[in-house]
């Protein structure tokens, strides 16, 4: 018997620390960011890295300006927020209110599946298909831009805002509807005037989720907008976001160096930025739980 | 006749709101004790308090203290004052396992190793709760296939399993039809030889045939208690009169 | 206009709208099978790459994927069940509760990217482990804890409080409860949590570019020290580094790629509906 209280209450420990595992890890994540990133601005002007406009690490003398990196970010996830919060919301609402049974379970499918595709996957056919297709319509010298970026980050940020827009649509209570159509609304208007404002918390934090996704997202957006470091004038230019800049630049710098450093400060200023943005999505979520 | 479990000066607050109020109650050795009231006026409170249940919820407080056998429930460590003191819900609440292993889960988590020693203990504990000969066939059966009756019944030999002291049925025949409720009620009837039972219900007629002595309680106060004869003959309180009567819901 | 007409107009644009997402999806599938499936040969999952990587297969990509993911998988898991167990079954609602579920959600927000300078910093530099297997998966497993938790979590409310009264009722410890009651019946919604982590982590790229992954190594890994190829890293590799590659080759091991991770995610979401149906309570 006491041995077994013994092992039990050494398993019961081991799930306490596992519970403080979380709050460890987001401090050393940080931690370690600054650690590096703190090193670099040591010795370089804050003021220059968020507003240089020139990225130029290894050249001599080095510019470790980021206003172009978080201009293509900008350009990008404006780009993707505006045609998928739209598109996103109303598939959510036609699968969750519209569709019948059988349909809504083969589109819930078909957005899992895009969940599951490998961002590399959907980066590489997105250069092959997408990006051609993109410098034959609109007439420019190069599909891979901004545009393209947009486009293909609206795609991949569906999963996120349709399942999350549509939990929220489905935890509007039924009453609420049973109430607009008794009184002879017909279901599109209960759907708007009734069901939209009543989910809206829930669909904003779909929104923002599905904003951090896009921030975030580097495989993809490598591939697609270009890689060029200068401030674009349209949305036509090829851009080269902050998530790509690490991801394509790590590799080749002397570890310990400026340029080494800079990086971490890159990643320091997207860990910021999704750190608020994922504060704000939960706090609207749990706005809706209350 | 031996106090068995003792409420003193006990009150209980459930996120601030009172529950129980300076109730004083002593359940005798080998009694059935009934307790009768409309909801919310803290029966189920005071029987989770003796086995501890009420624990679980953070938002639950309390001030003064239960007693069993002369001794604080609060001083026994949950496990043991649990095994001592068996419940009964309000729905049958079989575990999702076999009929065999339902009876069987509290004597082997409690370190009975021997398959010999369980088997029996299964048995016996489905005889005292009248289930065996529906069931002695197929105990290897989900316990989730069983009627509602039967379900509530394996939970009955489920908690003699653990051979505790006292058994507290917690509304026990609220979601059966009459004829499950008479054999729950014969085996309360049995068991009072060998246990202290106590049982909370609202149904006032159910009190009335098998406890011994019936306690009253309203908005959180015991108004009234009594052997159930005089109780129900001669209430003393006109609240009591009235609820009898089928004046509250 | 009239509402019945307006309604008509509004659910055919919703439809049409939905459609926009599906319809590539299965494009994407329909094209990199369509053109993949040529590559695919014996040699082609078996060897390793030739001539800078137009010819010959793609197999130490595979061993070198696997083996990041499953020894990734081995420490996310227990860790982040426990977690979830801690969250689910201990937690009292208080301050430090609300600062780990906050920590989790932030977790889960952090760039992939972001994750792989953590992973460069601590495991690669600070502990001395190298760019190795063992620091990817420990970057991916960190990556995915938020994930593992917030399904486990989720598996664990899904079983109903009475069970738990009733076994605490006959006077079983809460540990015990947990173990032979709550647990049992969560364990389904857990391992689909965690076969959709494993499929997810297959195909990520960016948090193994500086911890694991490498350009070329023509033998298999001899321990979890040795750095590896990985499936989604040569994937971008052979699409964007190299030039002249064989369309084929490419496809080829986007379509490898694709089958292990959707392959994966039908599995674990086949067992969900299987386990739906079965449920008992």
């Amino acid at each position: 018997m006491l041995s077994r209280n013994f092992t039990d209450s050494l398993i019961e420990k081991l799930i306490f620390a596992c519970g403080f595992a979380a709050i460890i890890l987001v401090s050393l994540i940080f931690f370690f960011l600054l650690r590096e990133g703190l090193g670099f601005f040591a010795q370089y002007n804050i003021k220059e890295f968020i507003s240089g406009h020139f990225w130029y690490p290894t050249s001599k003398p080095a510019g470790f300006g980021i206003l172009p990196l978080i201009m293509g970010s900008l350009f990008v996830t404006l780009g993707a927020a505006v045609i998928a919060v739209p598109v996103g919301v109303m598939a959510a609402f036609y699968i969750s209110e519209v569709a019948p049974v059988a349909v809504r379970d083969i589109l819930k499918s078909g957005i899992e599946l895009l969940a599951a595709i490998p961002s590399v996957v959907i980066g590489f056919i997105g250069m092959v298909t997408l990006v051609p297709l993109v410098r034959v319509i609109f007439d420019i010298p190069t599909g891979l831009s901004a545009f393209s970026g947009a486009l293909m980050l609206a795609f991949m940020a569906m999963p996120t805002i349709v399942s999350i827009s549509e939990d929220a649509i489905r935890s509007v209570p039924g009453t609420y509807k049973e109430g607009a159509l008794a009184l002879g609304a017909t279901k599109w208007q209960t759907m708007y005037r009734i069901i939209l404002p009543a989910a809206a918390p829930g669909i904003l934090a779909a929104v923002m989720l599905g904003i951090g996704r896009v921030i975030g997202e580097t495989m993809a957006v490598m591939m697609i907008t270009g890689n060029a470091a200068a401030i674009p004038d349209t949305i036509f230019d090829p851009v080269r976001t902050m998530t790509a800049t690490i991801a394509a630049e790590m590799g080749e710098t002397v570890k310990g160096s400026m340029h080494y450093k800079g990086l971490f400060a890159i990643g320091l200023v997207l860990f910021v930025i999704t750190f608020i943005i994922n504060f704000i999505a939960d706090s609207f979520l749990n706005r809706v739980k209350k | 006749m031996v106090d068995k479990i003792v409420a003193k000066d006990l009150n209980c607050w459930y996120g601030g709101v009172p529950s129980v109020k300076n109730l004083n109650l002593t359940v005798y050795e080998n009694e059935i004790l009934g307790i009768i009231g409309p909801s919310n006026s803290g029966k189920t409170t005071f029987l989770r308090m003796i086995n501890r249940l009420n624990d679980l919820n953070y938002n639950f407080k309390k001030k003064g203290l239960v007693t069993l056998d002369g001794k604080d429930v609060y001083s026994l460590d949950t496990e043991t004052l649990r095994k001592r003191c068996g419940m009964v819900f309000a729905l049958p609440l079989p575990l999702p396992m076999s009929i065999y292993e339902n009876v069987g889960y509290g004597p082997l988590r409690h370190g009975i190793k021997s398959k010999k020693y369980i088997d029996e203990i299964v048995e016996k504990s489905l005889k005292a709760a009248s289930l065996w000969d529906e069931v002695k066939d197929r105990l290897e059966a989900s316990a989730m296939k069983l009627s509602g009756g039967q379900q509530q019944r394996l939970c009955i030999a489920r908690t003699l399993a653990v051979e505790p002291e006292v058994i507290l049925y917690d509304e026990p025949c609220s979601g059966l039809d009459p004829i499950s409720t008479a054999k729950v009620e014969e085996t309360m009837l049995e068991l009072k030889k060998k246990y202290t039972i106590i049982l909370v219900t609202n149904n006032v007629k159910q009190a009335s045939r098998v406890s011994d002595r019936t306690a009253f309680f309203l908005m959180g106060e015991m108004i009234e208690i009594g052997k159930t004869a005089d109780l129900f003959l001669a209430p003393k309180d006109k609240r009591t009169e009235g609820y009898i009567m089928g004046k509250y819901g | 206009m009239n509402p019945k007409t307006a309604q008509k107009i509004a659910f055919s644009l919703l439809f049409i709208v939905t459609l926009l997402i599906i319809v590539p999806v299965l494009l994407i599938v329909f094209i990199i099978v369509k053109e993949g499936a040529s590559a695919i040969s014996w040699e082609f999952l078996f060897t390793a790459p030739k001539d800078g990587m137009r010819a010959g297969g793609i197999f130490p990509a595979i061993v070198g994927t696997l083996s990041i993911v499953l020894c990734a998988i081995a420490v996310t898991l227990p860790m982040g069940v426990m977690a979830a167990i801690y969250l689910n079954e201990y937690a009292k609602d208080n301050l430090l509760t609300r600062i780990i579920k906050l920590s989790i959600v932030n977790l889960a927000g952090v760039p992939s990217v972001v994750y792989g300078l953590f992973g460069l910093a601590v495991f690669v530099m600070f502990l001395k482990m190298g760019v190795s297997i063992i620091a990817g998966a420990l970057t991916l497993s960190i990556m995915e804890l938020p994930v593992i938790i917030t399904t486990s979590r989720n598996a664990l409310n899904s079983v109903p409080q009475s069970f738990r009264e009733a076994s605490l009722s006959l006077g079983v410890s809460k540990w015990q409860t947990i173990r032979h009651v709550v647990l049992p019946n969560a364990l389904p919604g857990i391992m689909t949590g965690a076969i959709l982590s494993i499929a997810r982590i297959s195909g990520e790229t960016a948090p193994i570019l500086f911890t694991a992954a490498a350009f070329y190594v023509p033998h298999l890994p001899r321990s979890v020290f040795d750095q590896v190829m990985a499936l989604p890293y040569h994937l971008y590799i052979i699409s964007t580094q190299i030039p002249n590659m064989p369309a084929n080759i490419t496809y080829g091991t986007a379509l490898v790629l694709l089958v292990l991770v959707l392959a994966m995610s039908l599995a674990a979401i086949s067992m969900r509906i299987y386990f739906r149906k079965k449920k008992k309570w």
